[in-house]
């Protein structure tokens, strides 16, 4: 055995099913090893998308996406999806082949320094000097990656460590970090205190974060606020931690969030922030609330607690234990008149929208299509003002929303559906993205296609940066400064080209028909909804 | 404010890189930073000297608590802590301000370990405000070069019984 094929066996000890990638000598001997084994290897069209495809399988699966890459330029084209993984804290697992142990530090050909390059974004990295190492290195690499405020953990196996013999291989049962020990559950006499403040509030508002999906804490979130009737609004990330429907469910806050959310904000007299880092875009003034508000945080990161807004009672700790722990109190509070005054924004604080009848609609039609979707489909949305449209219309039933709000990385939406789509192979999937995100990720669709993985794919063409436009329009007066995409290819023509059904939909007259035409198909399909190029969000 | 951070770490290859990598990343200030074996070869000790809001202080606690070769994280205000810093400077001389060197020497409890017809290399240990005062002293006559150590710092002992 060598140190490739150690690699790979770790793989299948941590039940890895698909590695996406892209080969170079300097990894090879790893592809070489993985043609042994029963692990799905995925050869993506750029490296970014590798690691953006990781990252929707982690997300779906709540197990961490692998992708390997080959030295030097390989390495270095995975930068972004490493960074986007980072901020949006997604578990995955990237190798990356490396030059030769001996010519480290000579800048030979395909050299890069590609730990040192991620210091700033990923959990943790392993250069490796011994293929001894390799089982010890990635077991703890998946459990870093997993446990406690999850990411990114890169291993750079140098060439010639890949080839060296080793002598026996075993899998370690356990790691042993004495740096490393994640606090999962929440101090009990915070969570008193939770309880008595929840007891005193008038109006109380949970805000849900993108932490409620990584602990896959939804169904004890739910559960819990509907026994108390707790109403929870949710920052992007959190899209989906409770149905869009659902009468306790007020919208997502931020300054592309919901008017009434954000009035719950400023309003309630006692917040509970659950795995939410009162991040810029969602709470871009954090005296919001903190004046005359209790603020509790529960974070499993202790550096989020108090970074962004000083909160009275912090806990430390898995959501889900600490929300198990907080249902185990029996709560005596009545929220029945702040309920009523947040139904009352909700109908009544709805943002008007100014639609151009010659164009489709796109709340509208994001609206119907997810009232068309399969109740557990999976939507990712890419970045920009679909980004937007798709957090304020998409209604999430039972299925994900899933986007980059961290990063915020163009080009994230349609490598990130493949990895869904691999993995949940029974599912509808479905990227939406505008047409500067999908030609940023155009290449994929030969991925799409070589392995079979029928995403449906949804381009809303404006022939612009549309958020950068409407950028300019308001802050520099209309002058638009290269955000025209005129050159952009006839789209019917690319799904030609890649074998994929399409449609065009040009107005609001026919999307109906389209929609359901479209969702019907078990097929790839590329949808083009023409949208008003000056429409604003 | 000023606080002085003794950071046990893992003596691994890239560690204090790592650790000097949070700083500037997240714009945090050094005034100083000193790096050694503990009596565990395995283990590093780094006193960094910072100086920022309370704020910044408490998140560079838990940032630097968050690196996964970071084993320990000790935080103390100066007047809480035994700090000590080494300085060797060389400075020219005449036979005009020998006597003044000397003298110097004597009251800032300095030595001359190494000595040439036109210069010599004076060596303290001592808080970092009084090495602050000796370049002070001996500024004015004719500093060559200086080396300083950064602050290295211990918890009292009674502070860390109580």
């Amino acid at each position: 055995m060598i140190g490739a094929d150690a690699l790979v066996k770790c793989l299948e000890e941590e039940g890895v099913t698909h590695v996406f990638g892209y080969p170079g000598v300097a990894i090879c001997p790893f592809y070489d090893s993985i043609l042994q084994s029963d692990i799905r290897t995925v050869l993506v069209r750029t490296e970014q998308s590798a690691a953006h495809a990781a990252s929707g399988l982690a997300r779906i699966t709540g197990k961490p996406g692998v992708c390997a890459v080959t030295s030097g330029p390989g390495a270095t084209n995975l930068i972004t999806g490493i960074a986007t993984a980072f901020a949006d804290s997604i578990p995955l697992i990237c190798i990356t082949g490396q030059v030769v142990s001996d010519l480290i530090g000579s800048d030979v050909f395909q050299e890069a320094d590609i730990t040192g390059a991620c210091e700033s974004f990923v959990k943790y990295s392993y250069l490796v000097k011994d293929a001894a190492d390799i089982p010890r290195i990635m077991k703890e690499a998946f459990y870093i990656a997993n446990t406690g405020r999850k990411g990114p953990v890169l291993i750079d196996v140098p060439y010639d460590i890949q080839k060296e013999a080793l002598r026996s291989f075993e899998y370690p049962e356990e790691v042993h970090l004495r740096t490393y020990k994640p606090t999962v559950k929440g101090n009990a006499l915070q969570i008193k205190k939770v309880v008595k403040e929840l007891e005193k509030a008038k109006r109380p508002l949970v805000i849900a974060g993108g932490g409620v999906h990584l602990c896959d804490a939804t169904k004890e979130l739910r559960s819990w606020v509907e026994e108390y009737n707790i109403p929870v609004v949710s920052t992007m990330m959190g899209l989906g931690a409770m149905p869009t429907e659902h009468p306790l469910y007020f919208g997502m806050v931020g300054n592309n969030g919901a008017p009434y959310a954000n009035r719950a904000m400023k309003e309630a007299d006692l917040v509970i922030l659950i795995g939410a880092r009162v991040a810029d875009r969602a709470v871009n003034q954090s005296e919001v609330i903190t004046k005359n508000t209790v603020l509790v945080h529960i974070d499993v990161d202790p550096a989020e607690i108090g970074k962004n807004a000083g909160p009275n009672i912090p806990i430390v700790g898995d959501a889900k234990s600490i929300i198990n722990d907080i249902q185990e109190y029996e709560i005596d509070g009545e929220y029945d008149a702040w309920l009523s005054d947040l139904g009352k924004y909700r109908q009544t604080m709805i943002p008007k929208r100014v639609t151009n009848p010659e164009y489709v609609d796109p709340a509208e039609f994001i609206r119907y299509l997810s009232e068309e979707m399969d109740e557990d489909a999976i939507y990712v949305a890419d970045v920009g003002q679909n980004q937007i449209w798709s957090c304020a219309y998409h209604i999430v039933k039972k299925g994900r929303f899933m986007t980059t709000g961290g990063m915020g990385t163009m080009g994230y939406s349609m490598p990130a559906a493949m990895g869904v789509k691999l993995a949940a192979p029974d599912k509808q999937v479905i990227a939406v993205c505008g047409d500067g995100s999908f030609q940023m990720s155009m290449c994929e669709l030969a991925t799409m296609r070589q392995h079979n993985v029928p995403v449906k794919i949804i381009v809303l063409k404006n022939n612009y940066l549309g958020m950068v436009r409407q950028h300019q329009h308001f802050a520099y007066k209309d002058a638009y400064s290269v955000v025209d995409l005129s050159g952009s290819p006839d789209l019917e023509f690319i799904a030609k080209a890649y074998g994929m059904k399409f449609s065009r939909v040009e107005n609001m007259d026919s999307y109906k028909e389209a929609v359901k035409d479209f969702l019907k198909e078990d097929e790839s399909y590329l949808m083009e909804c023409v949208i008003d190029p000056m429409d604003l969000v | 404010m000023k606080r002085i951070f003794s950071v046990l770490v893992e003596n691994r290859s890239g560690v204090l890189w790592k650790v000097a990598g949070l700083f500037s990343r997240r714009g945090f200030n050094i005034d100083s930073l000193a790096v050694g074996e503990t009596e565990d070869t395995a283990v590093s000790n780094m006193t960094i000297v910072s100086s920022g809001t309370p704020q910044v202080l408490e998140q560079i606690e838990k940032q630097l608590n968050k690196k996964l070769d970071v084993i320990k994280v000790k935080t103390f205000e100066e007047g809480q802590a035994v700090s000590r810093e080494l300085m060797l400077i060389k400075v020219k001389y005449s036979k005009t301000n020998r006597r003044e060197i000397m003298e110097i020497c004597e009251v800032m409890k300095a030595e001359i370990v190494d000595m040439s017809k036109t210069m010599m290399i004076l060596q303290i240990c001592d808080t970092p405000e009084k090495i602050q005062l000796m370049i002070g002293m001996l500024g004015q006559i004719s500093i060559v070069e200086v080396a300083r150590t950064g602050t290295l710092a211990l918890q009292k002992c009674r502070e860390q019984e109580g």
